[in-house]
């Protein structure tokens, strides 16, 4: 009786399943129609928290891409240029647009990593705006198309931060607020700062320069409670810290979930960055991926994707389709005054950039109580040892006993 | 001949996927960057990193001793119980274990943060909040709390494997209860004792999640060291380089512990 209700059971299980295959493939079929990118699915290479994603009532840009073209996107987020370059330098995996900023696609372009865009596919580059156009890390517009742009600033909480330490980078530096400041895990824009409060160009590339400023990170990190990247949204959301440098779109993506927090541009100087969209060498999609990057250059799109993160528009027929109240922000989109102190990145020779690497790892790693860690492993060594010679006389009694009791 | 075609497989695996990757790690190990020639700067460069090296070893050894402390009763008190008890209380033990890592690793964090949880109960209560995260405690307090169970499965294993007769056999000839436990029980567990210190210390000396979530700046261990050489540096060499030590450590540190058990009774190495 038993076996028959199993028997039962598995047939009645296998029919389950046969008729899910069936209405599977039955789904498959009625997806496959007309739409001429259909079946193509496009490898989107993104910083993490860098789209409109249909929080909150927004645009869903990348189900709106697929809507329009029937190209599937895969989407996945890096937290940094560098996360992003040692994935490209790496292989094994790959994509089909990236969106670096703009000494990384400097650098991408000297190692020949970057595939030329064919701009017949990309129409809607014609509402880019002259300024974004002829950059330093692109100069004949062969790579790149612009996505966002946007500066480097402080972003505090109100309540804990007095209004009298704002101003200037120092408050990243005063003990006040020591274990409450973060602190960008990158070494460029890490040591961009440093380099603003001594006052060098962004782009020194004198050892000692470079020096002065590791020394100067190093005399932060007492006071620093972590080095990160996307975090720093949930970290200064919940307040957990109080203090830190990033993007200013992401201020004001903060700014929703928090209004204690406040911005400002400190007046040593500050980055100012583009990042655009490439196409890596090797892509197996590249028309697809030009599609992709054209239907973000769409001046409603632009403007809907902008709308929600904050990040400044390099599109101004985009604004149109903004909030009036971003489109004006003082913080979006600074005056020419401000502005004046922004400083791009350019890209930094490889010797200088393994100098920085090796220096920031230093300031990252650098031994707290070392001496204390020491004395603990040279007792422990001791210890140890002392154990083992213990152990040894003791089986050599043992095995002699048990020879004698034979 | 039947024996060994069965273990193909396994072999062909191996070779696959541990022996080349290690030949690989050993390659970039040794070379240059930029070049790709044969260097030993890699390794010299190694001398920077030995206080980080010490403090991860330093970090693992305690976490293991606690897990010991913690397992050894735990372990005792299953082996003791009535079999039908004893399937119960394994699957308590095993239960984290079903739970992702990073998960349970988040979710301290999100005790032990200045706006976390215990801080804003204590808080609540009008008292001064604690430093419980961004130290070496919250880090060893991660290692515990993840590798415990990785502890006590060998040593219930052991000890309830031991003959009962031997303890019985030692009360008749008039031991009381803690000579009995000191001359026959944990004796016969240190077979389990060692490959439970193995299985919580080689994985807590090379751990990164834990030291990143719940450590501070200063708590940097070489598990983080490494993970951002392959992540963020593009400096695979260096980060080969300190694979390496760490496993020839580890290797080390296996042997040694390898001391601790009779002849016949050894952890396998590799």
């Amino acid at each position: 009786m038993r076996k028959i209700a199993s028997r039962a059971f598995a047939v009645t299980l296998a029919a389950m399943l046969f008729a899910a295959a069936l209405g599977f493939m039955r789904a498959r079929a009625e997806g496959d129609d007309a739409k001429s990118g259909e079946g193509t699915t496009i490898n989107v290479y993104n910083w993490g928290q860098y789209i409109s994603d249909g929080a909150d009532g927004s645009i869903d840009v990348n189900a709106a891409f697929t809507e329009a073209t029937g190209i599937k996107v895969n989407y996945m987020t890096y937290d940094s240029n560098e996360t992003l370059y040692s994935k490209l330098k790496t292989g094994g995996s790959t994509y089909d647009v990236i969106i670096p900023s703009d000494y990384m696609i400097a650098r991408l372009i000297r190692e020949g990593l970057l595939a030329e865009l064919d701009f017949n596919n990309i129409p809607n580059y014609r509402y880019v705006d002259e300024a974004y156009k002829n950059t330093a890390y692109d100069p004949e517009n062969k790579y790149s198309v612009p996505y966002t742009w946007g500066c480097v600033g402080v972003i505090y909480n109100k309540k804990y931060v007095d209004e009298a330490d704002v101003g200037g980078w120092d408050l990243l530096w005063n003990d006040k607020y020591a274990g409450k400041i973060l602190m960008f895990d990158n070494p460029r824009d890490a040591f961009g700062i440093a380099e603003l409060s001594l006052g060098y160009s962004l782009n020194t590339e004198d050892p000692a320069e470079l020096r002065a400023a590791a020394d100067l990170l190093l005399k932060q990190r007492p006071l620093v409670q972590s080095y990160v990247m996307d975090q720093i949204f949930s970290k200064m959301e919940r307040e957990e810290a109080w203090a830190a440098p990033y993007y200013a779109g992401d201020y004001l993506t903060m700014l929703r979930e928090n209004d204690n927090l406040a911005f400002y541009y400190p007046r040593e100087g500050f980055n100012l960055f583009i990042d655009a969209m490439c196409i890596p060498a090797g892509s197996d999609n590249k028309e697809a991926a030009e599609a992709y990057i054209n239907f973000m250059c769409d001046p409603s799109v632009s403007g809907q994707n902008l709308d929600y993160l904050g990040y400044s528009t390099p599109i101004s027929g985009a604004k149109d389709y903004m909030d009036p109240a971003l489109a004006a922000s003082e913080v979006a989109y600074p005056s020419e005054e401000t502005l004046a102190r922004g400083q791009t990145f350019l890209n930094l020779s490889d010797k200088t950039l393994q100098e920085m690497e090796s220096l920031w790892l230093g300031v990252k790693t650098a031994g707290g109580s070392s001496g204390l860690i020491y004395a603990a492993a040279g007792i422990a060594a001791i210890i140890i040892a002392l154990a083992i010679i213990f152990i040894r006389r003791r089986r050599k009694l043992a095995r002699r006993r048990s020879m004698y009791s034979k | 001949m039947r024996n060994r075609l069965l273990s193909g497989p396994y072999l062909v695996w191996m070779a696959l996927f541990t022996l080349i990757p290690l030949v690989i790690v050993l390659y970039y190990a040794l070379t240059d960057s930029a070049t790709g020639s044969f260097t030993l700067s890699n390794l010299a460069a190694l001398h920077n990193y030995f206080p980080i090296f010490l403090r991860s070893v330093w970090l693992a050894v305690v976490s293991s001793m606690i897990c010991l402390l913690l397992g050894y009763p735990v372990a005792w008190r299953i082996a003791q119980a009535r079999p039908s008890r004893q399937r119960f209380l394994y699957m308590l033990v095993m239960l984290p274990m079903c739970i992702s890592f990073l998960l349970r690793t988040l979710a301290w964090v999100s005790l032990l943060e200045d706006t976390g949880i215990i801080n804003n109960l204590i808080r609540a209560l009008g008292l001064r909040p604690l430093p419980l995260i961004r130290n070496s405690g919250a880090v060893v307090l991660g290692m515990v709390y993840n590798y415990l169970p990785y502890m006590i499965m060998p040593l219930y294993t052991v000890i309830m494997k031991i003959d009962r007769r031997l303890v019985e056999a030692a009360q008749d000839l008039g031991c009381d209860g803690r000579r009995v436990f000191l001359k026959v029980t944990l004796p016969l567990s240190v077979p389990g004792i060692v490959s439970g210190i193995t299985m919580v210390f080689v994985p807590a000396v090379s751990t990164f999640y834990i030291s990143q979530k719940l450590g501070g700046p200063g708590t940097a261990l070489i598990g983080d060291v490494i993970e951002s050489q392959f992540k963020a540096a593009y400096n695979p060499n260096l980060g080969a380089a300190m694979s390496l030590f760490l496993m020839v450590l580890v290797l080390a540190c296996i042997a040694v512990m390898n001391k601790f058990t009779g002849e016949d009774e050894r952890v396998a190495t590799v």
